[in-house]
């Protein structure tokens, strides 16, 4: 689960990490009270939306007056943002950070992630911040530091001096940076968060260490026992195709093609799209019932997948271990009886109660068409649309 | 042979009167596996499907001589049900629990860090070894003995390998479900390792997916320690990229993290790569003969 930076550094403040003074406005007098009551001369204009790369996509702006804050808050506010990781169709802006602007002598990185190599909470550093830390990985990886930390000991004062050393901080600064690593890590554990980022961490002004800009992401199996980051969560952000399936217990997830995929359990779901690309098709989405799919889950799984203009045909595709093949099979008779489905629905059952459910297929009348196995399924799903076209 | 569970296992259900458990325990009871009872804290001195409940493990232990535990509890429980198993000195722990939080696991991995302890999970179908001993929650009618090992990340694609393999008359020693959460308790290099000391395994299919280095670190460990054969498969070739959770998780997993860069390099490792899963069966069939 994401939330905004606004949020992420209000969490952060709290943990005493050093963050520009600023507020979330949702209109342009609303931004003008907040750049005066913060004083200064220089103010930054940040949209607020979950996406990166808000600054290549005109998403982040440097005001020198208050009208000029007033003038990229109502360019910001209401329009489309379009950055490298929105899609072109962008995301709608509804409130903007405005925060004092200050002078920066030098960018570094700092996150931390749940790293599945050492299975720890690991540290990553660098003292290349900015925008293109993923490029200094890839093209310069010595630069990168990365600490796995001891769950039972947490990050140690000597471990995060070393990592401040390590990036190129000298006297002072090594046990500011330390701190301010100890304080994410804090937050971090706490919260439950998945992956937490200050990018940059910067040397400003006078050289205090800032955290100018946060970005955190946390983990919805332990979202149970964190109500204070739940209430965090902006709907507005999320495909709502993907909010209603979770609100069902399915995990769906959209992609570009035209045949939809209804399967149970995330391994078998990417199979089959791979399957299907593997005969020249396009998966329309990633769709998993997951265990216990009642007749309602899988009548759900249709009205979401059908949602898609763009599906030409369907193909489900259960395995039943934990579920059970007559349910599904009930399910899809259901479904066709109370939805309007005029596409072709391929069939594929296999595993427990298969004996039963394949005949509530065949006698309800409806045209399914039965795929014996996984590669019969996708040549025949397949088939259909060549048919169509 | 088989590997981790055996004929010989006795095995506890922790959570065992709850409704799931219930019925996979009578599901293991029937394909041959010895359940000698379980724990429910609260129910101590019950008997539930004529067998005895204990309010802890350790009781269990002492009073069964269990060596394997399934822990049915719920993901809030699970972390807290492993660790009580690992105290206890189990030595086979099987997670089947879907949703427990990563930063449990990263501290349960802690904890049994100077324990000998296998766990099998979490987020997984469990083990089976065909007629002798199954934990877990997979359909038992597909899986029949047989010379090869599985091992997969995901449940229903195992169940997917397998019975391509049935259907071509292959059986399997032991089937491993390493579970498909970020951490987990076992990983593939573990699992091939048990597979390459069997004797009665002759070789072995391993099924990944996209995310993590650790389908090509058990392709790099198999192709120094390993004489029998690997029919691999990573399953997300189409999934799509970008899904994924910020830099920081870019830069840790790499450019290698794509199904296709993870197979092409596992082919280069010497593993039978299958490109279609829907081929799994049949390659093993040509490749292992």
């Amino acid at each position: 689960m994401n939330i905004h930076e606004y949020q992420t550094k209000e969490l952060l403040r709290g943990y005493g990490v050093p963050v520009p003074d600023g507020r979330v406005a949702h209109n342009v007098d609303n931004a003008a009270t907040i750049a005066e009551e913060l004083g200064g001369d220089k103010w930054v204009v940040k949209a607020q939306i979950h996406a990166g790369g808000r600054g290549k996509g005109g998403g982040v702006k440097v005001a020198s007056s208050l009208d000029e804050v007033k003038q990229f808050t109502d360019e910001m506010i209401g329009s489309n943002l379009v950055t490298p990781q929105t899609g072109a169709q962008g995301r709608l802006v509804q409130r903007v950070l405005v925060e004092q602007a200050c002078n920066i002598n030098k960018e570094f990185y700092l996150g931390m992630v749940i790293d599945r190599a050492t299975q720890r909470i690991t540290v990553i550093a660098s003292a290349s911040g900015g925008m293109n830390i993923e490029e200094v990985a890839r093209t310069d990886p010595d630069r990168v530091i990365r600490e796995p930390i001891d769950p039972a000991i947490g990050l140690a004062s000597f471990q995060a001096r070393k990592i401040a050393a390590k990036i190129g901080f000298t006297g002072k600064q090594i046990g500011e940076a330390a701190r301010m690593m100890q304080a994410l890590y804090r937050c971090f554990r706490d919260k439950d968060a998945l992956l937490a980022e200050i990018n940059p961490l910067a040397d400003i002004d006078d050289g205090k260490l800032m955290a100018l800009d946060a970005k955190m992401n946390f983990d919805s199996n332990a979202m149970y026992r964190r109500p204070g980051i739940t209430e965090l969560r902006d709907f507005d952000e999320e495909d709502t195709k993907e909010v209603e399936a979770s609100g069902h217990g399915l995990n769906y997830i959209a992609l570009d093609g035209d045949v939809g995929c209804i399967v149970n359990g995330a391994g078998l779901a990417m199979a089959t799209m791979d399957a299907i690309s593997f005969h020249n098709g396009k998966p329309a989405n990633f769709l998993d019932v997951g265990g216990g799919a009642s007749p309602e889950k899988v009548g759900n799984a249709f009205r979401i997948v059908l949602q898609d203009p763009n599906v030409k045909a369907i193909l489900v595709n259960i395995f039943a271990g934990i579920n059970r093949c007559d349910w599904i099979a009930e399910g899809l008779v259901q479904a066709m009886r109370e939805l309007e489905i005029n596409v072709p629905i391929v069939v594929r059952l296999a595993g427990t109660n298969v004996e039963l459910g394949a005949p509530i297929l065949k006698d309800s009348g409806f045209p399914f068409i039965m795929a014996d196995n996984l590669d019969d399924a996708a040549t025949k799903v397949v088939a259909t649309l060549e048919g169509a076209s | 042979m088989s590997v981790f569970v055996h004929k010989s296992s006795r095995v506890i259900i922790q959570g065992f009167t709850g409704q799931h458990a219930t019925f996979h325990a009578e599901e293991s009871m029937k394909n041959g596996t010895t359940v000698v009872g379980g724990v429910t804290p609260g129910k101590g001195g019950q008997q539930h499907l004529g067998l005895p409940v204990f309010d802890t493990v350790s009781q269990a232990v002492a009073e069964t001589g269990a060596d394997v535990s399934g822990i049915f509890v719920p993901p809030p429980f699970a972390a807290d049900a492993i660790m009580e198993s690992l105290e206890a000195g189990i030595g086979v722990i099987v997670v089947i629990a879907d949703g427990i939080p990563v930063q449990d696991m990263v501290r349960v991995k802690r904890y049994a860090a100077d324990k000998d302890a296998i766990i099998i999970g979490p987020n997984t179908p469990g083990i089976i070894t065909p007629d002798a001993c199954k934990v877990g929650i997979m359909p038992s009618h597909i899986y029949t003995p047989g010379r090869i090992g599985v091992v997969s990340r995901s449940g229903t694609l195992n169940y997917e390998a397998v019975q391509q393999m049935s259907e071509l008359g292959m059986g399997q020693t032991t089937s491993v479900g390493i579970g498909g959460d970020p951490v987990n308790g076992t990983d593939f290099v573990t699992v091939l390792r048990a597979f390459e000391e069997d004797p009665e395994t002759e070789a072995v299919i391993m099924i990944g997916e996209i995310g993590g280095p650790q389908e090509v670190d058990a392709a790099r460990w198999a192709r120094e320690n390993m004489s029998k054969p690997i029919v691999g498969f990573v399953a997300g070739v189409s999934a799509p990229p970008g899904r994924r959770m910020g830099h920081a998780g870019a830069i840790i997993s790499g450019e290698a993290d794509t199904a296709n860069a993870k197979m092409d390099l596992m082919e280069e490792l010497g593993v039978h790569v299958v490109r279609n899963p829907a081929l799994i069966g049949e390659t093993a069939k040509r490749v292992f003969g």
